[in-house]
């Protein structure tokens, strides 16, 4: 047997955009074990429900992620409108439905750029990004926000969306679909980037399921959950299929990113042309009391608010399980023989998102 | 050195922020935006940079981490602080884990508020900071310390 030695990787490291620490315990350049140190991006913000009032916490879990920020925002409704049991307007839960697989857009691209940069692909990543910005020109166009929207209200939405304005986001996205095509292309044909990304970091089905993983890491190892399926918001009239990879590696992980890209353009096209008539919001009067468990798909997997009051303003408890968190177990799992050098790749192939993580 | 005047090398971390400001960051790196044509860098070696690109707030654990980015970074160097969580706690400054804005830990010479931070607004700060990277630059040319403010 060699010599272990410790190699510590972060917190602040060129490949991460956000501090997560790993001890890489090493026999040489294979990794025998990783061992990870969270709580830099720990603000502690599950106790300001204490401090603001239920309505005003949306803001706040807006800003757990601001990657996938609508998506955790549009979830602490749902909790909210769960508990007081409103009933929202349907045209308010397409619009979050739009929104919803915009954000997931926006970020399965920058996935994929920061993915394309991990393995030392700059073009590939300065592509992916210059289309991502078409999606943030549309989240733009019809939130007022490119990053953070802070358009979801509890019970609807803060503005309604002309049936015209809807139509032209899809004429875009119609517009950047041959470009998108070519991405996705180079993502799963391109030779280099197969050799790279091919039988790396492993986890197997059973793996995968055991350890907890969620999302993406989940459907490339075979197994088809995707929490869009339970039907929330305008999900149950809508028609589409999870992707899923069997292979459960780095290559299966992207590919299922790539063409999920293509699942949410088909799900914005079919919520467009079906939206109804309405009102986007409601009035809601009175403190919620009792306690709910929202579910949602984020871009990273299933993501799980929940929420307990007691008939006052302010909420008793706020709980969140982002994707990222539990996908640890599953990254430290699929880090084990991997060669020094394919750590970022094998790190970012969970899409790891640590301001949700810490919260 | 007027090879510095306009084309500072950049290091960003990210203290606690939500990731809103920090994929803006990234965002002005690319083709919209596009701030490496002008020949900035977003580098990951403190030693290579000039401004400290900081986003979120100081808690305990990363302090140090902090810290030891800015006090690694060969002088002169300017701080800019991007995003309201980085200027003062922004909306998480009544949690018990924020202690507040980055000039608790290292002198901030640049504060750019925002919620999320807009690339234009990044891209602004930057330029302002390269004003005050170029004034300490004559301070030291001049035999004085960097760090003294007026």
């Amino acid at each position: 047997m060699s010599r272990q030695i410790v190699i510590p990787f972060g917190p602040q490291h060129p490949v991460l955009p956000e501090p997560i620490h790993l001890d890489l315990v090493m026999e040489d350049e294979r990794v025998v074990e990783a061992l990870p140190s969270i709580g830099y991006v720990h603000r502690g913000l599950e106790k300001l429900v204490e401090k603001r009032e239920y309505k005003d916490f949306v803001y706040i879990a807006e800003r757990i992620c601001g990657i996938c920020s609508f998506i955790h925002g549009m979830t602490y409704c749902h909790a909210v409108e769960g508990v007081m049991d409103l009933p929202v307007p349907p045209r308010a839960l397409y619009l979050r439905t739009v929104w919803s697989e915009l954000s997931r857009l926006h970020s399965h691209l920058l996935w994929l750029g920061l993915l394309a940069d991990s393995m030392g692909f700059e073009s590939l990543f300065m592509q992916a990004w210059r289309l991502r910005e078409h999606v943030l020109d549309d989240l733009e166009a019809t939130t007022g926000n490119r990053v953070i929207q802070g358009v979801c209200k509890v019970g609807g939405v803060r503005h309604d969306v002309d049936d015209r304005k809807l139509h032209e986001i899809l004429d875009g996205l119609d517009e950047i679909r041959p470009q998108l095509d070519d991405l996705v292309n180079v993502f799963v044909r391109d030779n280099s980037v197969r050799h790279r990304l091919g039988g790396l970091g492993v986890l197997t089905e059973q793996q995968a399921w055991e350890l907890g993983a969620v999302g993406p890491v989940l459907r490339a190892s075979g197994v088809a959950n995707d929490i869009r399926q339970t039907g929330y918001a305008a999900y149950d009239e809508l028609d589409f299929h999870p992707v899923v990879e069997t292979a459960g590696d780095c290559y299966a992980r992207t590919v299922v990113r790539a063409k999920e890209l293509f699942t949410s353009i088909d799900l914005i096209r079919q919520a467009v042309e079906t939206i109804p008539e309405g009102p986007v919001e409601m009035k809601v009067t009175g403190n919620p009391k009792g306690e709910f468990y929202a579910r949602s798909e984020q871009p990273r997997g299933e993501v799980v608010h929940y929420v307990k009051a007691n008939g006052t303003k302010n909420l008793v408890r706020f709980r969140v399980r982002t994707p990222t968190f539990t996908n640890i177990p599953p990254l430290l799992e699929a880090m084990k023989g991997i060669e020094l050098a394919d750590v970022p790749v094998v790190v970012l192939s969970i899409d790891p998102c640590i301001g949700c993580a810490e919260r | 050195m007027a090879y510095m005047k306009r084309s500072p090398w950049i290091i960003h971390y990210d203290g606690s922020s939500c990731n809103g400001c920090d994929i803006e960051v990234l965002a002005c790196l690319t083709p919209l935006y596009d701030v490496e044509r002008f020949g900035i860098i977003n580098t990951g070696n403190p030693k290579h940079a000039d401004i400290f690109v900081v986003t979120g707030s100081v808690n305990e654990q990363n302090r140090q981490v902090i810290r030891n980015i800015y006090d690694q970074m060969p002088e002169p160097k300017v701080v800019a602080a991007l995003g309201i969580c980085a200027c003062s706690g922004g909306v998480f400054r009544e949690c018990y884990n924020v202690e507040g804005g980055m000039d608790q830990v290292i002198p901030v010479d640049v504060y750019i508020p925002g919620c999320p931070v807009r690339p234009e607004q990044i891209i602004d700060g930057v330029v302002r900071a390269l004003g005050v990277l170029e004034e300490k630059r004559a301070r030291m040319a001049a035999g004085e310390n960097a760090e003294v403010t007026a």
